[in-house]
């Protein structure tokens, strides 16, 4: 590692430092004139966006540590706490579960480009290797990162994953418990996962130290797969490289802008906004998207042990790639047969993944059965038999030798294709046994969407005259009422608000006494309550209900933003009591209701004309009190929506005028090394 | 390139470099926000009304505001001209009492009830003034919550209150 460096520091204290610790130096000969492939495409760019996004996770994850606690009784409300009064809070939490996302979606691009160009092969097994290490590694964090929530989703992946461990033979049960701390997942399982998840991360930065070195030590990979072989072959990687990558670092944050700032919820799942509850099990459990090949896998094979076993092999047959390779062309760019094997492979991934955000029933079984045997198949049978039997094109003599043509374009079009629609697979799977809810036209929605306070205001009439007495709201604080981007009551009205609520504290004396609510305060329990199962609370049922969007719309909504799949839900529950159908019954002490999953409905209609006196002169029908009280909770559940589209709007300009930059800055620098042979 | 003046490949980088020099600091802002108190430690820090009715002559309670603990004292006749016969000028804080009250509430005293040393809480009724002693390094406050002896440089603070009625106090 320590070879003669051409570094020369002109600093006098430079070169002190130099002498007694060679920093400079090594920096000075991995990232700035370490010799580069000069012929390296955009996919290339992706390690370091990599490296880029893990420093944006272990920053976000970080300060959001200051904020959250692991407790089982507080965890869902402190990361509640963070989206609502941490200053930036939400900012904070949106960029680390979006940035997760970009994590994998950069990771799965990242290690596309080494099976299409070869890059595992010799001499870059190991790297090849660490780099399925560095993914175990973000599987297990991402994982954990998941369950701290503490959400349905967050509870129950725990529940399912740590009982993967119990297919173990003998042993099992003892693991599992060991996992758990416990009986069942509970909150010595949440503290180790916390500990864990702030762990794991520092981890992967060593591992990628150790990545970067193996790298460093064979020299990067090129499109020709074809070795540099003299100067002409190679540049500085600054700042030849460095412009690269920044121009294509900027360009993968409007991205991950794009989900963060307009987006923020469509990659999750709306149950995980459903504070855990350990009796009741979602109906249809799912992982976050970039799991979803896995668990669909998983599924697939009807034998315990025998799903868990092929679930750990389809990682670690990654392993074994430049030994399953059996091919002497490194470059999938001089093997026509399989590069198309590749984009086969590519689709069945694809569609892996789609398959294991569906039910495991019926159809969908089945293909999973042919579509995971297809997976091992492309490993173990495909790859070995091309590198015998593939005719391949010749390859260049040299870098410099090699014509570039624009190939890489379609390419990345169709894979982007692909992987926008992998993305659209965390689209929320609710069932069809429920009617699919009419969309509404929402002055909050899209890009420059902004809360109707007139809204607003008649809907928390609404909540307060027909909803509060049985449905809680106690995520909300009275002095939101009056915060920007509200209902825009004033500090006064707010204050009298309060005061009608009342609170029992202990006094001095340790009687308890009654006082009047503050602004301060959060709105306190409903007043009445329910023998056999609470009524929701109603602080984020906006974003805590979904429904399937089916094809394409699902793939759509990522572009036109449509987030407010929750509030139409609502309005259209609180509009569905119908009569039943002929022949459908629903449950005794059940009302019948068009959108509400299983149709049987504990709550009687709560809404009908004229139910709610408006002062401002709007009318009172049931459809407008419907809307109204669900914009309402719109706010309650996203208070800082409008802050969060308006700083989206400045973000994105921003990444749009510095990519722009970086463009024409990459093409100015790069002018100087074009046109050589 | 060793020209003079900028050329227009230099204007590029300057402005390529300008931009992002933004973005990175407009970047660190909410990371150095988010440590700021948020919203809900704001809310919790607003005024609050105390009582003074059930306070005694002579009696001093501790009540919480902003995390910190406020004396209140409600002071007899002697207290009070204690305090007033102090010389202020020989006091190592100068400070003379009818400023540390709100004029027509001579005997009630409002404190903010940290040792301004190191931030212990003094004890009422105690030391050498017959106002507070702080245990930990031995300061002395009079009657008027001044230091007189001891470590401390100052003396205990006055928060912002007032009357809202004669029996009622908002503080903050």
């Amino acid at each position: 590692m320590s070879g003669q460096s051409t570094y020369q520091p002109q600093n006098a204290v430079l070169r002190w430092i130099e002498r007694r610790l060679p920093i400079g130096g090594l920096i000075h000969s991995s990232f700035v004139a370490y010799p580069t492939p000069r012929n390296l495409n955009y996919w290339w760019t992706f390690g370091g966006i990599l490296s880029i996004m893990l420093v944006v996770q272990l920053v976000t994850g970080i300060v959001l540590a200051m904020h959250y606690t692991p407790h089982v009784d507080h965890a869902f409300n402190s990361v509640e706490h963070i989206m609502r009064d941490v200053n930036y809070g939400w900012l904070l939490r949106y960029l680390h579960a979006n940035g997760a996302s970009m994590f994998f979606l950069a990771a799965y691009i990242h290690m596309l480009r080494g099976m299409y160009y070869g890059s595992y092969k010799e001499p870059r097994e190991v790297l090849w290797i660490l780099g399925v290490i560095l993914l175990l590694l973000m599987i297990m964090t991402g994982f954990m990162g998941y369950v701290l929530p503490w959400g349905q989703m967050s509870f129950w992946a725990a529940t399912v994953i740590t009982n993967l461990f119990s297919a173990i033979p003998v042993v099992g049960e003892a693991v599992v418990s060991w996992l758990w701390g416990g009986y069942a997942v509970g909150n010595p399982t949440l503290n180790r996962f916390y500990s864990l998840h702030y762990l794991l991360p520092f981890v992967i930065v060593g591992v990628v130290v150790l990545h970067v070195w193996a790298l460093h030590v064979v020299g990067q990979n090129n499109p020709t797969g074809v070795e540099p072989q003299s100067d002409k072959d190679t540049v500085a990687f600054t700042p030849y490289a460095t412009i690269k990558d920044a121009f294509g670092l900027m360009v993968f944050m409007i991205l991950l802008a794009w989900f963060v700032f307009y987006v923020p919820n469509y990659l999750g799942h709306p149950d995980n906004s459903i504070p855990a509850n350990p009796a009741v099990t979602p109906t249809h459990i799912v992982p976050e998207w970039y799991y979803l090949p896995f668990y669909a896998i998983l599924r697939a094979i009807p034998n315990k042990l025998g799903g868990v076993v092929a679930l750990a092999a389809s990682i670690v047959v990654l392993a074994f790639l430049p030994w399953l390779d059996t091919s002497r062309v490194r470059s999938g760019r001089y093997r026509p047969l399989f590069r198309q094997f590749f984009w086969v492979f590519v689709l069945v991934c694809i569609g892996l993944g789609w398959l294991g955000s569906k039910p495991a029933e019926g159809g969908y079984v089945i293909a999973a059965r042919v579509l995971t045997a297809y997976y091992f198949i492309h490993f173990l049978i495909i790859l070995p038999l091309l590198g015998v039997f593939e005719t391949t094109k010749p390859v260049p003599s040299s870098i410099s030798a090699d014509v570039l043509k624009g190939k890489g374009t379609m390419a990345a079009i169709l894979l982007a294709l692909g992987l926008v629609t992998l993305l659209g697979t965390s689209s929320p799977t609710v069932a069809a046994d429920a009617d699919a809810p009419p969309m509404n036209k929402w002055s909050f929605a899209g890009p420059f969407g902004k809360f109707d306070r007139g809204q607003l205001q008649r809907g928390f009439k609404v909540y307060r005259e027909v909803c509060e007495s049985c449905h809680g709201i106690q995520l909300l604080s009275f002095r939101n009422l009056s915060e920007p981007g509200g209902p825009g009551f004033t500090p006064a009205q707010v204050a009298v608000v309060a005061a009608s609520y009342k609170y029992k504290e202990p006094n001095d004396q340790g009687d308890m006494v009654e006082r009047n609510g503050r602004p301060a305060d959060r709105f306190p329990p409903p007043a009445l309550r329910f023998p056999a199962g609470t009524p929701p609370d109603l602080s984020v049922i906006a974003k805590a209900r979904g429904y399937e969007r089916g094809f394409p719309g699902f793939l759509i909504d990522m572009f036109t933003q449509y987030q407010e799949h929750g509030v139409d839900y609502l309005v259209a529950l609180l509009k569905g009591y119908e009569n039943p159908p002929a022949g459908v019954q629903v449950p005794p002490g059940m009302m019948y209701n068009k959108y509400f999953p299983g149709h049987g409905i504990s709550m009687p209609p709560p809404l009908s004309d004229g139910r709610v006196t408006y002062t401002d002169g709007t009318p009172a029908t049931l459809d407008q009190h419907a809307k109204d009280v669900a914009a309402f909770l719109a706010w309650a559940a996203e208070p800082h929506l409008e802050a969060r589209k308006r700083m989206g709007m400045q973000v994105m300009v921003f990444l749009i005028v510095l990519s722009g930059l970086l463009f024409f800055t990459k093409k100015k620098v790069w002018r100087a090394v074009s046109g050589h042979a | 390139m060793s020209s003079a003046e900028p050329t227009r490949r230099d204007f590029l980088y300057i402005a390529t470099a300008s931009v992002g020099a933004v973005g990175a600091a407009a970047a660190v802002v909410p990371l150095i926000a988010q440590m700021n108190p948020d919203a809900s430690t704001i809310a919790a820090g607003a005024p609050i009304e105390v009582d003074l009715a059930p306070i005694t002559e002579g009696q001093v309670i501790k009540v919480f505001w902003r995390g910190k603990p406020i004396f209140i004292s409600h002071r007899s006749k002697k207290e009070i001209d204690e305090a007033r016969a102090v010389n202020v000028a020989s006091l190592p804080d100068p400070e003379s009492d009818d400023k540390r009250v709100k004029a027509g509430h001579e005997q009630w005293q409002v404190l903010i009830g940290i040792c301004t040393h190191l931030g212990c809480i003094p004890i009422a009724h105690q030391g050498d003034y017959n106002g507070y002693f702080c245990p930990c390094h031995g300061s002395q406050y009079d009657t008027s919550g001044r230091i007189r002896r001891g470590p401390a440089p100052n003396n205990l603070p006055v928060p912002p209150y007032e009357f809202v009625s004669n029996s009622k106090i908002r503080i903050g």
